[in-house]
């Protein structure tokens, strides 16, 4: 009996807060949202839409796909193109709007005032020609990820500073190790895979030696320069040496593999990488920390690829009333602020830096915001519809000099031409 | 001579061949079905993406027609640089579409010989009489059975740097004295391809030998042995020779197969210059760069050189696919 009296009413409740959204939502739709799944992403989406879902009656349905971006996006264009109304909402990189654009919903006027509370570049970069096509879900930069327990023990007070610096200490300390047969431990691991990873993590290197990034702003092609060939002709050093040969086949979750069971002690990688490695099954548990990516040649400002992910509504739903409003809710502090403590996702709303709650749960998150202030965009404003061609010419050129096919010198030069032919149209 | 006997015999010839004429366009009435389906599943899409190579189609224009024809700018194109410089573009001057033609090439010559090779042995043993022929006939084929994805995927893990047992092993008997990247490093990433893909269409080329094999009249080895013939001479002398047909057959099969290799080098390699294939190219051009156009031209040079392929294979291998010299 108390059981039937409970059911109703919560039924009552669930009634009557559907009646308050009763204004914007006439019946039940059904969302389905494609998404890349990295970490534990898809697993927590559920919990993370619950209160959504309560609230408007509607349900989402979430479809994974792989989690490399270049496969994404081949899909994701190739739906859009055909104009298929079977995906209503998209999850998207920052480096898509210029692309997709014009398949995507314009959610300025809806979404104008929650956008004022979120940092104005990360929604500058979702705006085309005056139309806001995506609503930013949270941002992405990537750190250093080091084994304070292992600095300790070999002798150093502080992560490196410089690229040169983290080489030898890599080699130092992982001699060291492996000397006391400690044998499969790495000094450093990052994502040398051929793919749009290896874009951000050479542009990087190239930025921060003082290379600039690869394409300027004002559409200068600017790669072919002593300080870039001097970057990438270090790190061609590195694998085989600090780093696995299997480096030049890694993405984010494999250097994470490696990371996590406790065999590096230097990595490259997103947030994401900070709360599962402070996970229960994790074997470098409270044993890292993490600072801003090094320099390198003298240069004195680290760089960081800005990354992130937003969300877009396609221009072929039925639904896009619904998909709009679960936009607002991803986009809104409430939800960013449960993804910042479950996912250690970066938040793009500004005074989530100083919420109290996620400095306790994540303590990271607040120290990331150095690490964002000096975040380098991609070069896909300046390339528009050839930011794909010009980032795949980018990391073959990378991917041939870190694995001793070229010579950094030749590889960048032959860039520079590919790349004066693709954009001089 | 009667002049009635001159009719019916005119008569019963023109009954016989409208019979034939009947029996004909009974033929093609039974084969029209089939011909419209292959028409419009093969004909209609090949013919669809050569026309496309000869247009700027992009993923943005592809589906409302808004593509311009302009001929063979996509092959091969001489354009004038803003500087004055005088630049060839296209498929046809570019050294990757060269280094994948290469890597292709390459991956299929080496990938169906040894193919060959391990399934004519593996048919022999097949074709013996012992216990429990029919197991091990069935067990043969299971890395046939086994999508590609999976077993690339299986692969991957068990040629890993790290965590991948091959490397185990041999470090542990001692043939290696560091793990080898295999799919990772230039030097080993098409090895690792030719392992997994011979492994696993090995038992389709043994199956068709086998075919082949059991094609033979006994009667031939029975003649041989009364006269105390030796069995590599047997072998030699009988076995192949009679074999020849099936393994010509069973080699075109692979051999279209193998020159439009997509799946394996896209799933276990980084597709790097090492590995990267014609159809992988195609594929980048089409599916992550949206230029329907260029990849569209990189299909159909990639459809010509199978047909050169097959052609020459057939000429010099004197093939007889009509099965007209039985």
């Amino acid at each position: 009996m108390t059981i039937s009296l409970k059911s109703a009413l919560l039924r009552t409740s669930a009634v009557v807060s559907a009646a308050a959204f009763a204004a914007t939502t006439v019946a039940a739709d059904e969302i389905t949202y494609v998404s890349g799944a990295t970490g534990a992403a898809i697993e927590n989406f559920a919990a993370l839409v619950a209160p959504w879902e309560e609230a408007t009656g509607h349900t989402v349905t979430i479809v994974p796909m792989p989690s490399s971006t270049t496969d994404q996006f081949g899909q994701y264009r190739l739906w859009l193109a055909a104009g298929n109304g079977d995906i209503d909402m998209y999850q998207t990189d920052v480096i898509w709007a210029p692309q997709l654009a014009d398949h995507f919903v314009d959610m300025s006027e809806v979404a104008g005032e929650l956008m004022t509370t979120h940092f104005p570049s990360i929604v500058e970069s979702q705006t085309v020609d005056g139309r806001l096509v995506a609503l930013p879900i949270f941002t992405d930069a990537p750190a250093l990820y080091y084994r304070t327990d292992l600095l300790e023990k070999h002798g150093y007070d502080a992560p490196p500073s410089t690229w040169e610096e983290l080489t030898e200490m890599a080699q130092a300390i992982q001699d060291a190790e492996r000397a006391e047969g400690n044998n499969d431990l790495w000094g450093f691991v990052w994502q040398g895979n051929s793919y749009e990873g290896l874009t951000c993590d050479a542009l990087e290197w190239v930025k921060s030696s003082g290379g600039g990034q690869i394409i300027e702003p004002d559409g200068t092609i600017s790669i072919n320069n002593p300080n870039a060939i001097a970057a990438l002709e270090l790190a061609a050093t590195w694998p085989g040496t600090i780093s696995p040969e299997g480096v030049l086949a890694y993405q984010e979750e494999e250097a994470r593999g490696v990371w996590q069971t406790g065999n590096a002690v230097f990595m490259r990688n997103w947030p994401y990488a900070y709360g599962l490695g402070n996970g229960d099954d994790s074997a470098v548990k409270g044993l890292f920390a993490v600072t801003t990516l090094p320099t390198g040649q003298g240069h004195d400002t680290s760089a960081a690829t800005l990354g992130g992910w937003n969300v877009a509504v396609s221009k072929y739903s039925d639904s896009q009333e619904a998909a709009i409003s679960l936009a607002m809710y991803l986009a809104g502090p409430e939800a960013q602020k449960q993804r910042a403590i479950n996912e250690s996702n970066l938040p793009t709303i500004m005074s989530l830096y100083d919420d109290a709650d996620i400095a306790a749960a994540q303590p990271i998150i607040p120290q990331w915001k150095d690490v964002f202030l000096q975040a380098v965009p991609r070069p896909s404003a300046p390339t528009r519809q050839d930011y794909n061609e010009v980032s795949t010419l980018f990391f073959t050129a990378v991917h041939s000099v870190i694995s001793g096919e070229e010579s950094a010198a030749d590889a960048l030069a032959d860039l520079e031409v590919d790349l004066e032919d693709l954009l001089d149209k | 001579m009667s002049t009635s006997d001159v009719n019916t015999a005119q008569r019963g010839r023109g009954r016989e061949l409208n019979l034939q004429q009947q029996r004909v366009r009974a033929a093609y009435m039974f084969l029209v079905p089939m011909l419209i389906m292959l028409a419009l599943v093969a004909a209609w899409p090949l013919f669809r993406s050569i026309s496309f190579s000869f247009t700027d189609a992009s993923a943005n224009t592809i589906f409302n027609g808004q593509s311009d024809w302009i001929g063979f700018d996509n092959y091969i194109e001489r354009r004038v640089r803003s500087n004055g410089e005088v630049r060839w573009r296209g498929v046809l001057v570019d050294g990757d579409w060269w280094n994948a033609v290469w890597n292709t090439v390459r991956f299929s010559i080496v990938s169906v010989a040894l193919e060959t090779f391990f399934g004519l042995m593996v048919a022999l043993v097949l074709n013996m009489e012992f216990k429990g022929r029919g197991l091990v006939r069935a067990a043969i084929l299971i890395p046939w059975a086994i999508p590609t994805v999976v077993s690339a995927r299986m692969w991957g893990w068990m040629l890993n740097d790290q965590f991948g047992i091959i490397n185990h092993m041999m470090l542990s008997i001692g043939l290696i004295s560091e793990p080898i990247a295999w799919t990772a490093s230039a030097d080993t990433a098409m090895i690792a391809v030719l392992i997994v893909d011979v492994w696993k269409t090995t038992p389709f080329m043994a199956l068709l030998i086998l075919a082949g094999l059991q094609m033979i009249p006994r009667d031939m080895y029975e003649a041989a042995r009364l006269d105390g013939i030796n069995a590599v001479k047997v072998f030699f002398k009988v076995t192949l020779p009679l074999l020849r047909p099936a393994i010509m057959v069973a080699v075109i099969f692979r051999a279209l197969d193998a020159l439009r290799i997509f799946d394996l080098i896209y799933l276990l390699t980084p597709q790097s210059d090492a590995t990267v294939t014609m159809s992988v190219l195609s594929y980048r051009e089409i599916q992550q760069f949206g230029d329907y156009g260029e990849g569209s031209a990189m299909s159909t040079l990639l459809f010509v050189i199978i047909t050169v392929f097959v052609l020459l294979y057939i000429k010099l291998g004197k093939v007889d696919l009509a099965g007209e010299k039985s």
